[in-house]
């Protein structure tokens, strides 16, 4: 089987985010960067179903230079081959970005990528790519069995799950809940070193969202605070009806 | 004069509250934009009472719509959305409706603003509210190709009580062939609200200790009533404790309840940005310091298993019948 995975490296969750204000983007330098997580269970899932039925995984990833990283680990992890499409700034529309990675993404027997990234949170690459290449595509998978060409997934929605049916070629988009990501050996982090990555140039139209303004959520200033006692339960239950009035 | 389309979240008995939400925006965008607002119906099994505002329900003859298929209700979407001639299209940031969004967008070659909190109309354009890392970050953006698509998140506009009954003009469509065949679907653990649409959300961390004290939570959520639901941070799910849907955090959902009560969450930074957006934050945590009480509008520094019981206890006090 032949499977293209498509990630993103976006900031560790631990990271705080500064933003440049003449430009509206976030401020880079002390940034942590990490393969997405949704998407590094992608990368999971391709390896475990390469190791079951044979065939081939190539990571893809859009990005300027420093992407490299996420793409030496998703190596590490096993991952055969790497194309970096390369760009300076991100496109912040899903669009652009579909449309780049598309010209990729053909001849492969599945796409797997994350729902989202954890950055920008579009949640729209995978339909649009599935849309694109006219192939079927499912996301929100957190179980997935595949025999020969035949694919059965079970997705999670609000308050309800479905077993769906498709065939391959696919386009899946996964979550990080499906399958806990293999560790680097430091074997294969030697191995990823010696692989070569395909550089190709990604030549992309800006997209058609236009970021106005980029701020940091307004902070609530400091709360009142109990020590408990008895009484405390009691003073707090009041205040939730009678002043905020939330219950 | 724009035509603003609202579209409904399908697959139900019922329509449920977060299409209300959005027939909602769609109405309040029309009042502010001298528009009309459309709701489209993709699955209604009876013509449903609306919000008041909207010019027209639009109704898809479920005969050509029988089975559920992503790609044939996004392709059924977008051909309405042309003949439509939308002008701006609407739907809930649920897992369904951004799945379905994403693909009709892509069929109309068009951007789309995913899981916006809010928007507000200026200088003739409408401004979307969208947030980022998580909700680290919150950006406003212009959707610059038309028809203008959005999804937005769930409690985001709420709407009135009030129903009333729109004009309604059932249309044919013919999807094409699915991709996709649904072979079963099973409701989840529906007894409560999903955590994204809960009024009130109860959430548990670390500090719980384990699995099997959730009990002092759920007896808290049935306290607070049917709008109240439970949740949890990262660890407890990674940790295997409670499903992955309850995850609230930069990894999980974003969320924006009236009320969020953090039971034994430190407050890790991906935590407090996916909750930030609460309304009211009661944080209960044994250790003074935590980082979660920085954000809390109530701070209640004590051992958990002592304060949730003693809240539980007296929340269900306060709602018992009061004769003075």
């Amino acid at each position: 089987m032949k499977i293209a995975v498509c990630i993103k490296q976006v900031p560790d969750t631990e990271s705080v985010l500064r933003i440049d204000p003449s430009t509206l983007t976030v401020i880079e330098d002390d940034i942590q960067w990490v393969i997405n997580p949704h998407d590094e269970t992608a990368v999971e899932q391709a390896l475990c179903l390469t190791e079951e039925a044979g065939g081939t995984v190539t990571v893809v990833s859009l990005g300027p230079v420093r992407v490299e990283k996420a793409i030496r680990e998703a190596l590490a992890m096993g991952a055969d081959y790497a194309v970096r499409l390369h760009c300076e700034t991100m496109p912040t529309d899903a669009a652009s970005v579909a449309r780049v990675l598309c010209r990729v993404l053909h001849g492969y027997d599945l796409v797997l990528t994350g729902d989202e990234a954890i950055d920008g949170a579009n949640a729209q690459v995978p339909q649009r790519v599935g849309t694109r290449l006219g192939l079927a595509c499912v996301t929100a998978v957190e179980e997935l069995h595949i025999a020969g060409t035949e694919c059965r997934a079970r997705r999670v929605l609000e308050g309800r799950e479905e077993i769906v049916r498709f065939s391959l070629p696919a386009v899946i988009g996964v979550n990080r809940r499906l399958k806990e990501p293999r560790y680097r050996t430091i074997r294969g982090l030697m191995q990823a070193k010696r692989k070569t990555i395909d550089v190709q140039l990604a030549e992309f139209d800006a997209g058609a969202i236009d970021t106005l303004n980029l701020k940091l959520p307004e902070r609530k200033s400091g709360g009142r605070r109990f020590v408990f006692d008895a009484p405390v339960a009691r003073v707090v239950a009041r205040i939730l009806r009678d002043e905020v009035k939330v219950i | 004069m724009p035509t603003i389309l609202a579209v409904a979240e399908p697959l139900g008995e019922h329509l449920p509250a977060v299409s209300f939400e959005t027939f909602a925006a769609a109405a309040t965008l029309a009042a502010s934009t001298g528009g009309r607002a459309e709701a489209l119906i993709l699955d209604a099994q009876a013509p449903p009472r609306m919000v008041p505002g909207l010019a027209k329900t639009i109704v898809v003859d479920r005969v050509t719509l029988s089975e559920y298929s992503p790609d044939v209700y996004a392709a059924v979407i977008a051909h309405l959305v042309r003949t439509r001639k939308a002008d701006v299209v609407l739907m809930a940031a649920t897992a369904t409706g951004k799945d379905l969004m994403a693909r009709a967008a892509e069929i109309l070659d068009v951007s789309l603003a995913q899981d916006c909190t809010g928007f507000f109309v200026e200088d003739r354009g409408i401004t979307f509210v969208r947030p980022l890392y998580g909700g680290k970050i919150v950006a406003d953006v212009r959707v610059k190709t038309r028809p203008i698509m959005a999804t937005l998140q769930p409690r985001s506009i709420l709407p009135g009580t009030e129903r009333v009954l729109a004009d309604i003009e059932l249309v044919q469509v013919d999807g094409p062939a699915p991709h996709v065949t649904v072979e079963a679907a099973a409701p989840g653990l529906a007894d409560r609200p999903a955590v994204t649409e809960a009024r009130i959300v109860v959430s548990g961390g670390r500090g719980m200790q384990g699995p099997q004290h959730w009990s002092i939570l759920e007896a808290l959520v049935d306290a607070l009533g049917p709008d109240a639901t439970l949740a949890c941070s990262l660890p407890v799910s990674d940790l295997g404790w409670r499903p992955g849907s309850e995850h609230v955090g930069q990894t999980g959902r974003t969320i924006a309840p009236d009320l969020y009560i953090a039971c034994g969450i430190s407050g890790a930074i991906q935590h407090v940005a996916g909750i930030s957006g609460s309304k009211c934050i009661v944080a209960i945590n044994k250790d003074p310091e935590a980082p979660i009480f920085k954000i809390a509008d109530y701070a209640i520094v004590g051992d958990l298993f002592e304060v949730v019981p003693a809240l539980t206890a007296a929340i269900s006090e306060l709602q018992e019948p009061d004769f003075h």
